[in-house]
């Protein structure tokens, strides 16, 4: 049933694909885009990544389409056919789709228990996630207490970032209102 | 119950995003992407129940709230064009 789900769901994820990339208007290619990534949130769910999913639904679905539609206000909403032929690119991507192809051979089977990645720190993190009285979501545990540090530093580069944007547009919008102001003042 | 009830989110799914991909308008797409995020919360929901985990149903809730607002911004962005509208603003 779950790889009959997967199927359905990955088929609808090429279509929408094939639509943005032979879509020319530009608010329509936004709107497919929030549909791919809700469409890859449900692969997420029922890969049983639950909190992936959530991250990709908030920022893909969420935040990038409100980000690309300020940008689309900004610039125009036509995108002009281009000049360049799309063999290179095309033979890049193919090239590229064939080795990770190949190289999903070398890897364990999905969901194994015995696969590298299960034995080395997840039963530590496991055993001392019960023992100081973590979060009762091991991933939560990881994420917010094993790697507290690690959280911190993120959040740090995120926070100065959006800082920094916010100062640049601030200034932006004030050197435009007086601008106008002033305009107004010699007529 | 469950099987038939994935079954029937993902024929719709798929009604939707032919819409979506078919649309002649603006708006087919802006609909058509809210019936998605809709439907992404029922399969949410039905799989939770699928595979034996209706705690899941929490996460659809959130996924909802996210939903509304996501089209509100997309709807508010193509009305005025700007987030921070205020009408006192004149802008």
């Amino acid at each position: 049933m779950v790889s009959f789900i997967q199927g359905v769901l990955l088929t609808l994820l090429a279509a929408v694909t094939i639509a943005i990339v032979r879509q020319r208007n530009l608010f329509g290619v936004v709107i497919l885009a929030g549909i791919y990534s809700f469409l890859m949130a449900s692969v997420m769910i029922v890969l049983d990544a639950v909190d992936v999913a959530m991250t990709e639904a908030s920022v893909g679905a969420g935040i990038s389409t409100v980000v690309l539609l300020a940008a689309l206000y900004l610039t125009g909403s036509r995108e002009y056919p281009s000049a360049h032929t799309a063999a290179v690119p095309l033979f890049v991507s193919a090239v590229t789709a064939v080795a990770l192809i190949w190289g999903t051979n070398e890897l364990p089977r999905f969901g194994l228990a015995d696969a590298p990645i299960h034995r080395h720190v997840a039963p530590s993190y496991l055993e001392a996630s019960a023992k100081h009285e973590m979060p009762p979501n091991v991933v939560t545990a990881v994420l917010a207490d094993f790697r507290g540090y690690d959280t911190l530093g993120e959040t740090t580069v995120i926070f100065t970032g959006g800082v920094g944007v916010m100062l640049l547009l601030r200034g932006r919008r004030k050197r435009l209102k007086s601008g106008k102001e002033g305009k107004e003042g010699r007529a | 119950m469950f099987i038939a009830a994935t079954i029937a989110v993902l024929a719709a799914l798929t009604l939707t995003v032919s819409r979506a991909i078919l649309g002649p308008t603006v708006f087919d797409r802006v609909l058509a992407g809210n019936s998605v995020g809709t439907l992404a919360i029922l399969l949410l929901a039905v799989v939770g129940f699928l595979t034996g985990r209706p705690e899941w149903l929490d996460i659809a809730l959130t996924y909802a709230l996210l939903n509304i607002i996501g089209t509100l911004a997309v709807l508010k962005f193509f009305r005025y064009g700007d987030l921070a509208y205020d009408d006192e603003d004149g802008a």
